[in-house]
C-alpha cells in the first residue's frame, strides 16, 4: 500500500470552506505543541492567546481596533486577487496613506476647520491610490509584475516615513525622538466607546464589507474583475479591458489600504512614528485568503487575525516570549491553510501496490 | 499472416477505470489482430481516450487484463508501451519548434545514436513509406501535415507492432488525408496493427476493417465498417435514431451585413499568420463557409472580425454598413454581431462561473446592465430560455460551466450567441469535437438563423459540414482568402487543392455582381 494524491473530477466545494477551519484547528494544535516544547503550559498559553483578550470590554474594543486596518487592507487585496492582480504591498500603501493624512493634520490641525478630517481622509485614500498607481502603470505599460513592484514600493514607503519623522517632520520638542508632534484634537477621530481606544473608523471598515460584496457579486465591474481573474481569454472575448481592470483593482486596494493608514494615525496613534503598522498590510494577505477572498468571510478572518495580535501581545507579557511569537502563529495559520487547500483539488488515497510493476503517479486530463 | 490465427496482437478483457463519480471505462473487451486496422468509435465522453491512455500506459486500469501477443502484461508507463512495440501519434504534437526534425526525433528515442546516423535512418524510413520529411529542417517551418509525418516517422523508427492514431486527419487537407491512408494501409499490409480513432465515419469506412463502438464507457457493438453505413454507425454511437438537419427555403440576395475590404493585419505573435488583403461580403440570409487547415489565419481573421484586434483602417470592416474596424467587441455586439469562438471552456465560457454568469459574458451590451448593476433576474430568464430552446443538458441556470459536457457547453454557447438575435454571426469550428446529436442541432440552429435573415460566417476544417450548410465557400490559406465559390458549383477536391495553397485552381468563382 502507498499513498497517492488523486485529482478530483471537480474541485471539492466542502473543502473550500472547511480548509480555513482546519487550518485554524491545525494552528491551535501546532501552537500547543510549540509551547509544550518550550516548556510552557500549553493550556495556559492557549487561554492567554484566545480567551483572555475577549474577557473585557476593553479587550473587545482592542480586537475591533486591530481588526479595522486588517479588514480594510484584506478587502482591497481580495478584490485584486479576484482579478488575478496580486497586490502584496498594502503595507506600503497603508504607510503612504498615513503620511499624507498625517501631513494634512500637521499643517491644518488646531485651526478649527470643519473640513480637516474629510481632507485627511481624502489625503489618506489618495495617497494609497497614488502609491498603488505606480505598480498599475508599470504593469500596464511595461508588463512589470505587481508582486515585485508592490512589495518593493513597501520598503520605499517605509524609508520615506523614516526620513520624515527623523528629519523635516520631527517634533522639535520631542527630546530627539523620531516622531512628529501630537495631532491637535480636531484631527482625531471621535471615539465609539468611552474609555477604550475604539474609534469611528471601525464603522467605515464595517461599511466596506457590504459595499465590496455588492461590488463583486452584483455589479458589472465586479463581474469584469472576476472574469479577468478566472479566464483572461474569456474576458478578452467578452470585450473587457484588462488594463482597466488592473488599474481599478490596484487603485481600489491602494485606496482602502491608505484609508486604513489614515484611520490608524487619526485613531489610536495621534502622531507619525517610524513604525505605524505592526505588519497589518502583510497579515491582511493571510486574512484575505483565510476569508476565501469573500468580503463577509474576511470580516471573521480579520477578527481572528486581530485576536492573534492581541493574544501574541499577551503571551509576550505573561510568558516572556519574544515578539516573533505572533509571526510564528500567523505563519502556521498560512502554512496549514495552504496544506488544507491541496484537498480542494486532490484527495489522498491508499492504493494497493501493483503486482511487480512500478506505477507512476496517477494522472488524468 | 499466420500470427493472426494464433494470438491477437492486443486483447483487452474487462478493462474498467473509474474517476471519482464517473465510470470512464466499464468491462471493456477489445481485440486487434496482427495487421488489422481497427477503428475505435464513440462520442465525446464515451471513454475512447481513457481506453487509449490505458493501452499506451498513461493511465492504469482499476481492473481488467491486457494481453499482448497472448501474454498478460502490465503497461506501467509509455516507455513500457514503446518497449512492447506500441506507438502513438497524438492529436496534439509534442515537437520543439526551435529544433530540427532529426533533433526532435532523437529526443524521443531511447537509443544513443548520432544525429548523422539517425538522419540516415529517418530518410530511410520516410522514403520507404513515401512520407515527405526532411530531417534537417526546423520544425517551426513545417506545416501541420508535415509535423504529423514527423510524429509518424518517430513511431515507425521503433518498428511498432501497434500504432495508435488519435484523430489524425483533423489537421489535414483531404489530399493529405488520402496520403496518410496510403501509408497506414501499407503498414497494415506489413503486419503492423493500427488502432484508429476518428469522428469522421467516411474515413473509417474507407480505411478500417473492424470497428468497436463505445458509448458511456461500455462496448455497445462491433461492426465491419466496409459493410455498415455511416448512418448505422452514427446510430450505434448515439444509441438512437439520428435526427436530420433541414434547410428551410431561404431568401436570396439580401443586403450586405458584413463587408470586409482589403483587410491586412500583421501577425501579433511569433508563428502567427499575417492576414493579407482579405475581402469578403456576407449578405443577409447567407451562410459563407471559410475552409482551410488550422494555422492559416483563421484565428487572426476571427479576432479581427470580432473586434478583439482592431484594424488600421476603420472602414476595412463594416457591420451592417457601419465602419467597425476601430470598434471593440462590445461595440460590435451592439451593432448586432455575435461570435462563437473556437475554444469553449476558458474563452467562450468559464468553468467556474454559473451558466447565468456565462450568459452575461456576451449579452451584457444588450441592456442587461443598469447603472452599473447587473440585472441578474433578466439574465437568468434569458439563460433558462436558452437552456430550454437548445435542449442544453444542465441542472439549471445556476450550474457551473464546468459541469456541462463539451457538446452541451457548445449548444449553450451557440444558443447564447443566437439568443440576442444577431444580424451577423461568426462561428469558429462550431461542431468540432461535439457529438453527432449536438452537431446536428448546432448546424440546424445556424441554418435557421440564416433562414431568418441573418448572415452567418462559419470557419471550419470539416469540409463535409461546410458543404452541408454553406451557400458559398471560400478558402483561407497562408493568410489569404480565395474568392468565394458557390457550394453547388464546386467540389471537395477543388476546395482541397485551394487548402493546400494553390490559389489558381480552376474552380468556378462567383462574379462579384451576384
Amino acid at each position: 500500500m502507498r499513498l497517492s494524491l488523486e485529482a478530483h473530477a471537480r474541485p471539492a466545494r466542502v473543502m473550500v470552506w472547511a480548509s480555513p477551519v482546519l487550518a485554524a484547528a491545525g494552528s491551535v494544535a501546532g501552537v500547543a505543541i510549540l509551547f509544550a516544547v518550550l516548556g510552557r503550559d500549553p493550556i495556559e498559553a492557549l487561554r492567554i492567546l484566545f480567551v483572555a483578550p475577549l474577557n473585557s470590554l476593553d479587550g473587545l474594543a482592542e480586537l475591533a481596533l486591530k481588526a479595522t486596518p486588517l479588514l480594510l487592507c484584506a478587502i482591497g487585496i481580495a478584490i485584486g486577487c479576484r482579478a488575478g492582480v496580486w497586490n502584496i504591498g498594502a503595507e506600503g500603501q497603508f504607510t503612504i496613506g498615513a503620511i499624507c493624512s498625517g501631513g494634512v493634520a500637521l499643517a491644518f490641525g488646531g485651526q478649527g476647520h470643519w473640513w480637516l478630517q474629510p481632507a485627511m481622509l481624502l489625503a489618506g485614500v489618495g495617497g494609497g491610490m497614488a502609491w498603488a498607481g505606480i505598480p498599475a502603470l508599470l504593469k500596464t505599460r511595461f508588463n512589470a509584475h505587481e508582486i515585485l513592484t508592490t512589495l518593493m514600493l513597501t520598503y520605499v514607503a517605509a524609508q520615506l516615513l523614516g526620513y520624515l519623522v527623523h528629519g523635516p517632520w520631527k517634533d522639535p520638542k520631542g527630546y530627539g525622538f523620531p516622531q512628529t508632534r501630537q495631532f491637535e484634537p480636531d484631527a482625531m477621530l471621535p471615539m465609539l466607546i468611552e474609555g477604550t481606544r475604539l474609534h469611528a473608523g471601525a464603522l467605515l471598515a464595517l461599511v466596506a464589507v457590504p459595499v465590496a460584496s455588492v461590488l463583486l457579486g452584483r455589479s458589472m465591474l465586479g463581474f469584469r474583475i472576476r472574469t479577468v481573474g478566472a479566464a483572461p481569454p474569456a474576458a478578452r472575448y467578452a470585450g473587457f479591458n484588462h488594463a482597466r481592470v488592473i488599474w481599478v483593482c490596484l487603485l481600489l486596494s491602494g485606496g482602502l489600504a491608505g484609508l486604513a493608514g489614515m484611520l490608524e494615525i487619526a485613531g489610536p496613534d495621534g502622531q507619525l512614528t517610524p513604525v505605524i503598522s505592526p505588519g497589518y498590510g502583510f497579515a491582511a494577505i493571510i486574512v484575505a485568503f483565510l476569508g476565501r477572498l469573500n468580503p463577509v468571510a474576511i470580516l471573521f478572518a480579520s477578527a481572528l487575525m486581530a485576536l492573534l495580535y492581541l493574544g501574541g501581545e499577551g503571551l509576550q507579557v505573561s510568558m516572556q516570549l519574544p515578539v516573533a511569537v505572533t509571526g510564528i502563529i500567523q505563519g502556521m495559520l498560512l502554512f496549514f491553510m495552504l496544506a488544507a487547500d491541496v484537498f480542494i483539488k486532490f484527495r489522498l488515497r491508499w492504493r494497493p501496490a501493483p503486482d511487480g510493476v512500478a506505477a507512476g503517479v496517477a494522472t488524468h486530463a | 499472416m499466420d500470427a493472426r490465427a494464433t494470438h491477437a496482437r492486443l486483447r483487452l478483457t474487462g478493462i474498467t477505470k473509474r474517476y471519482a463519480a464517473t465510470l470512464a471505462n466499464s468491462d471493456i473487451g477489445l481485440s486487434i489482430g496482427a495487421g488489422e486496422i481497427h477503428a475505435l468509435l464513440g462520442e465525446n465522453g464515451a471513454g475512447k481516450s481513457t481506453l487509449v491512455k490505458i493501452i499506451y500506459g498513461v493511465v492504469r486500469p482499476d481492473a481488467g487484463e491486457i494481453a499482448w501477443e497472448g501474454k498478460r502484461v502490465a503497461i506501467a508507463d509509455p516507455n513500457a508501451a514503446r518497449r512492447l512495440g506500441i506507438g502513438m501519434v497524438f492529436q496534439h504534437f509534442s515537437l520543439f519548434e526551435s529544433l530540427t526534425v532529426a533533433e526532435n526525433i532523437a529526443l524521443g528515442l531511447d537509443t544513443r545514436e548520432s544525429i548523422a546516423e539517425l538522419t540516415r535512418r529517418i530518410a530511410d524510413v520516410a522514403g520507404r513509406y513515401g512520407l515527405a520529411v526532411t530531417p534537417s529542417r526546423h520544425v517551426h517551418h513545417l506545416s501541420v501535415g508535415e509535423r504529423q509525418r514527423v510524429e509518424i516517422v518517430r513511431c515507425l523508427l521503433q518498428s511498432p507492432r501497434l500504432l495508435i492514431m488519435d484523430e489524425p486527419t483533423s489537421v489535414l487537407t483531404p489530399q493529405e488525408a488520402e496520403r496518410l491512408f496510403a501509408v497506414l494501409r501499407r503498414l497494415g499490409s506489413e503486419g503492423c496493427s493500427i488502432l484508429y480513432i476518428s469522428h469522421k465515419l467516411d474515413e473509417i469506412r474507407a480505411l478500417c476493417e473492424r470497428a468497436t463502438v463505445l458509448r458511456g464507457g461500455r462496448v455497445v457493438g462491433e461492426c465491419d465498417p466496409r459493410a455498415t453505413s455511416e448512418r448505422q454507425m452514427a446510430e450505434m454511437m448515439i444509441g438512437g435514431a439520428l435526427p436530420v438537419a433541414h434547410r428551410a427555403a431561404k431568401p436570396r440576395g439580401g443586403t450586405p451585413c458584413l463587408d470586409v475590404e482589403r483587410l491586412t493585419l500583421a501577425a501579433d505573435e511569433p508563428f502567427g499568420t499575417a492576414l493579407r488583403d482579405i475581402s469578403l461580403m456576407l449578405r443577409q440570409g447567407e451562410i459563407l463557409g471559410v475552409a482551410g487547415v488550422a494555422g492559416n489565419g483563421q484565428k487572426e481573421l476571427l479576432a479581427a472580425l470580432a473586434g478583439e484586434r482592431l484594424t488600421l483602417d476603420a472602414g476595412a470592416i463594416r457591420v451592417c454598413g457601419i465602419a467597425a474596424g476601430w470598434l471593440g467587441s462590445a461595440a460590435r455586439r451592439r451593432l448586432g454581431l455575435s461570435f462563437i469562438p473556437e475554444e469553449r471552456l476558458g474563452r467562450g465560457a468559464v468553468a467556474d462561473l454559473s451558466l447565468t454568469e456565462n450568459a452575461l459574458l456576451t449579452i451584457y451590451p444588450h441592456g442587461f446592465v443598469r447603472a452599473g448593476m447587473v440585472r441578474f433576474g433578466a439574465v437568468r430568464r434569458f439563460t433558462q430560455d436558452i437552456i430550454e430552446r437548445f435542449a442544453v443538458k444542465a441542472s439549471g441556470s445556476d450550474a457551473d460551466g464546468g459541469s456541462l459536457s463539451g457538446g452541451n457547453m457548445q449548444k449553450f454557447i451557440v444558443g447564447r450567441e443566437i439568443g440576442t438575435n444577431p444580424r451577423v454571426l461568426l462561428a469558429a469550428h462550431p461542431t468540432w469535437g461535439v457529438d453527432v446529436g449536438a452537431a446536428i442541432a448546432i448546424r440546424q440552429a445556424l441554418m435557421d438563423l440564416a433562414a431568418a435573415g441573418s448572415g452567418v460566417l462559419v470557419v471550419s476544417e470539416d469540409l463535409a459540414e461546410l458543404f452541408e450548410i454553406s451557400d458559398s465557400i471560400a478558402v483561407l490559406s497562408g493568410g489569404r482568402l480565395s474568392a468565394p465559390m458557390r457550394t453547388r458549383d464546386t467540389s471537395v477536391e477543388a476546395v482541397g487543392l485551394l487548402m493546400g495553397g494553390r490559389m489558381q485552381a480552376d474552380a468556378p468563382v462567383i462574379a462579384d455582381a451576384a
